[in-house]
């Protein structure tokens, strides 16, 4: 068997190399070149894409286009009634890749499972340090380190996760690209030659693609595995060509030069959907763009004030100048097509004159703010400069004067998590995991400091929250989701501004491309007709 | 002329440690953190941010983090990229071909564009052509490369179909790098069309980051000529009877060279610059896209050793172009 896999290797390089002619051969317009290729360290959504999406899989998967997980390594897996113990069967005869650097000698096994989350946990394993300065910050930020007990070999095809307290999102975080798996024979191959930096630059995974080549911030090459145990993919060659700029890859695209490509500028939008070569898939976003109020601070920490706020923007104007229409008011916290999103709640209306009153009833006058707005654009929030000067323009409509001020991204996020922070925030988060608690936890009271810029404490929203994430029964979790909205929205500890659609163009050749709610891009199931 | 060289030698070594000073400065002084940029939008505890401080090295005096900076380099050693973990000076080998590439060709078009026509613009003076030739090179010097990069795209790439939009090479053509030239490597493969396909990726990004220094030499050619052609000995040679030709390309133009070879030298300079925005809209996998990423990332790493070594480049161009200069004109030697 080795020696079979080791040939169709040799040949499948040797095809990729001579630029088989008649090869299918699918090419992605990427927007920004991978760090490495171990799905673990990084962080960006570009190296996700270009490692753990195409060369990797995990115990279980995002169903394609979906939020819900499905089978994926493990084939099954069962719960303990207190909900601390995951045991995972994993699926038989899957195989990693056999390439010109790494010869497997052996299935996937529990030790790969193993290996792939303590060397992210353990600080005693050798492969914890492996990269220089690396946090694992997925792992860590998803909460791994407190909530992981021990990982346990039950046998060669069966592991078991012991928690410490239930988590009900504990199985949509393993379909995370963080917890792909890794193989552990290979890390053992390349301790021996004292080479573990080329874990990252060759990749070896069980995923649907294996890596062929990556010149480097340019293009990366795959090629599909025959050994993927979900089938050999339809296209024979995959390749990214990284194309930083939006309006190049749009050009790039309508020159034929690349089959598909990621976050198109908005402006561009009509011009590729007009393009007869061409077709744009769109899907709401699993998103939300904000501005948090800083509840702490007077005259913020009112509710009246607050929603006088809220009523005083015109949402709509916004989504049609800035979002170009590409986007919904949102009202919410989670976006619309998430599980447990409810929808009786109405949204503060838009209503200039009754903001007056409300502030002038909260003895509110001649009041000065500052509204914060981010250099960067995001799918949630394409412009916040803009959308911070159009607030700025309705506040001024309802007596508030308000200052726009911005900082570089790093120093924006920090200065914003300031508990003495003056003035609204404008920032946006999209879903990881499709679950509501991945959304809800932002304005969680231990997430002040971190991810709360609300600097909002809420017993009554808290308790909901963590009633929430000690439920397992999905419909009683609804409700308690549903139930937190209505706090969320009577509190009002932010404006929610929009929920934002993303599209996806593509050559009309493309069939089989599926978009992801997660924002993932996955080629999997991808065909190209010639 | 060995003492002249010496002497210019010397200069460089304080100038070294001006700007490595300088790049470790500066990129210091931006606003971010290297450590938010790494962690992403999901941030970072307060525990783990002190770790990562520790481990690399940021929470020390900013004296002892310089010195053990210039330590490292003396020794070879750049350091690992922050944001890649991947030694800097081994993504510098990688990319660097790419970027000498394209300003070489960039550069020759400038020259070879550039001079004729300062000069015939010097012989004109005043006609139709020296007005439209200075009216172009104010244009071109004062055009803005992203704008101009992405219009030449729409119209050369998008419009006509002439050229291709971005990138080295077209994606069919898949050889592992021998030297890094793509013009090269091209041929070396002895894939039918590679060559082809090399050079027509190298138009548009070559023709914008020539753009400016077209512009810069031909005024410089111009002015020079002027001053020359003015000079007595010119207007003895024409007394002479020497034929115009003979007059322009021996006696003014050699004359001429001297600034223009000094402007020659400092467009190396430009171009590295230029190099930034032109390998950004065009996805050239050389060093100025490379170090914008690298400032997008707050990665001091690659910012402050990646600016040393281009540094370094532009300093030993400079000191070619210095013997160049003596060479042309021997009194510099004696002075």
């Amino acid at each position: 068997m080795k020696k079979k896999l080791t040939f169709a290797a040799a040949l499948l390089a040797a095809s990729v190399i001579g630029g088989m002619a008649n090869a299918k051969q699918l090419v992605y317009c990427s927007e920004a070149a991978p760090a490495g290729f171990d799905p673990s360290p990084w962080s960006g959504g570009n190296d996700f894409d270009a490692s753990s999406r195409t060369i990797y899989s995990r115990l279980v998967e995002f169903e394609h286009g979906k939020t819900t997980i499905s089978p994926g390594l493990a084939e099954s897996w069962t719960v303990s009634d207190d909900g601390l113990e995951y045991t995972f069967k994993l699926r038989p005869g899957v195989k990693f890749q056999t390439t010109d650097y790494f010869t497997p000698t052996r299935d996937l096994n529990a030790d790969d499972v193993i290996f792939s989350f303590e060397r992210q946990w353990k600080k005693e394993n050798p492969w914890y340090s492996y990269l220089e300065g690396t946090g694992w910050e997925y792992f860590t930020g998803m909460g791994f380190p407190d909530l992981l007990k021990e990982i346990v070999k039950v046998d060669d095809l069966t592991v078991k996760f012991v928690l410490n307290k239930p988590e009900v999102a504990f199985l949509p975080d393993l379909g995370m690209d963080f917890a792909s798996i890794v193989s552990k024979e290979y890390a053992d191959q390349l301790d021996k030659a004292g080479t573990r930096q080329q874990f990252t630059q060759k990749p070896i995974g069980t995923g649907p693609f294996q890596f062929v080549d990556y010149q480097v911030d340019a293009v990366v090459r795959y090629a599909a595995w025959d050994g993927y145990y979900g089938g050999r993919q339809k296209i024979d060659d995959l390749i990214f060509a990284i194309t930083t700029d939006p309006a190049v890859r749009a050009q790039k695209l309508k020159a034929g030069e690349c089959d598909i490509m990621s976050y198109p500028a908005p402006a561009d939008i009509a011009g590729l959907q007009a393009d007869t070569n061409l077709k744009v898939d769109e899907q709401e976003g699993l998103n939300i763009g904000y501005l948090a109020y800083n509840t702490t601070m007077p005259p913020f920490d009112k509710v009246e004030v607050r929603k006088a706020l809220n009523m005083a923007v015109n949402k709509k104007a916004i989504i049609d100048a800035v979002y170009q229409g590409a986007g919904q008011p949102a009202t919410n916290p989670i976006p619309p097509t998430m599980w447990s999103y409810n929808k009786d709640i109405k949204d503060d209306p838009y209503d200039p004159e009754a903001a007056k009153k409300t502030l002038a009833d909260a003895g509110v006058k001649d009041l000065s703010m500052k509204i914060w707005a981010m250099p960067v654009s995001r799918p949630y929030n394409p412009n916040a400069q803009r959308v911070a000067e159009m607030i700025q323009a309705d506040y001024a409509a309802v007596g508030v004067k308000a200052e726009i001020v911005s900082y570089e991204w790093t120093e924006y996020r920090e200065r914003g998590k300031q508990k003495d922070r003056d003035g609204a925030f404008q920032l946006g988060w999209t879903g990881d995991n499709g679950d509501p608690d991945n959304f809800l936890f932002l304005l969680g009271c231990d997430a002040i400091g971190q991810s709360n810029y609300a600097i909002w404490c809420n017993k009554e929203f808290e308790d909901l929250l963590k009633k929430g994430k000690a439920t397992t029964d999905v419909a009683e979790r609804t409700k308690i989701y549903e139930e937190a909205q209505v706090v969320f929205k009577r509190e009002a500890p932010w404006l929610t501004i929009a929920h934002s659609k993303v599209f996806m163009p593509m050559n009309k050749r493309v069939s089989g491309f599926v978009m992801d709610p997660l924002g993932i891009h996955r080629f999997d199931g991808v065909d190209v007709t010639e | 002329m060995l003492r002249y060289l010496l002497h210019k030698l010397a200069l460089i070594v304080p100038t070294v440690f001006g700007i490595s000073l300088a790049a470790f400065a500066f990129v210091r002084l931006l606003p971010g953190d290297p450590i938010l940029a790494l962690a992403g939008e999901r941030g970072v505890s307060p525990e783990r941010y002190a770790q990562l401080l520790e481990q690399f090295g940021y929470n020390r005096p900013y004296v002892i983090q310089y010195l053990e900076y210039i330590g490292r380099v003396l020794t070879g050693d750049f350091g690992i990229s922050i944001a890649t973990k991947r030694p800097v000076l081994g993504e510098f080998q990688a990319l660097f071909p790419a970027t000498l590439e394209l300003a070489t060709i960039a550069l020759i078009i400038a020259v070879l564009l550039g001079i004729p026509a300062g000069i015939f613009a010097a012989i004109k003076r005043g006609s139709w052509f020296d007005q439209a030739t200075m009216g172009v090179a104010l244009t071109g010097y004062s055009m803005p490369i992203f704008w101009w990069g992405l219009l030449l795209i729409i119209f050369f790439s998008g419009y006509l179909g002439w050229t291709p939009v971005s990138g080295r090479i077209g994606l069919q053509y898949f050889f592992k790098p021998t030297t890094g030239f793509m013009l090269i490597d091209s041929l070396i493969s002895g894939k039918s069309g590679a060559f082809r396909s090399a050079a027509s990726h190298l138009v548009l990004p070559a023709i914008v980051l020539a753009t400016i220094p077209l512009a810069v030499i031909a005024r410089q050619t111009r002015s020079a000529m002027l001053e020359v052609l003015g000079e007595d000995y010119v207007r003895t040679a024409r007394a002479k009877g020497l034929a115009p030709r003979r007059v322009i390309g021996l006696h003014a133009f050699r004359n001429a060279l001297i600034p223009v070879v000094t402007t020659i030298g400092l467009q190396v300079g430009t171009l590295m610059a230029g190099a930034i925005l032109t390998e950004t809209i065009f996805s050239w996998p050389g060093i100025g896209k490379w170090m914008i990423d690298a400032i997008g990332k707050r990665d001091y790493v690659v910012v402050q050793s990646g600016l040393l070594i281009i540094a370094l480049i532009v300093m030993a161009v400079n000191l070619i172009v210095d013997v160049l200069y003596a060479v042309i004109n021997p009194r510099i030697r004696v002075q």
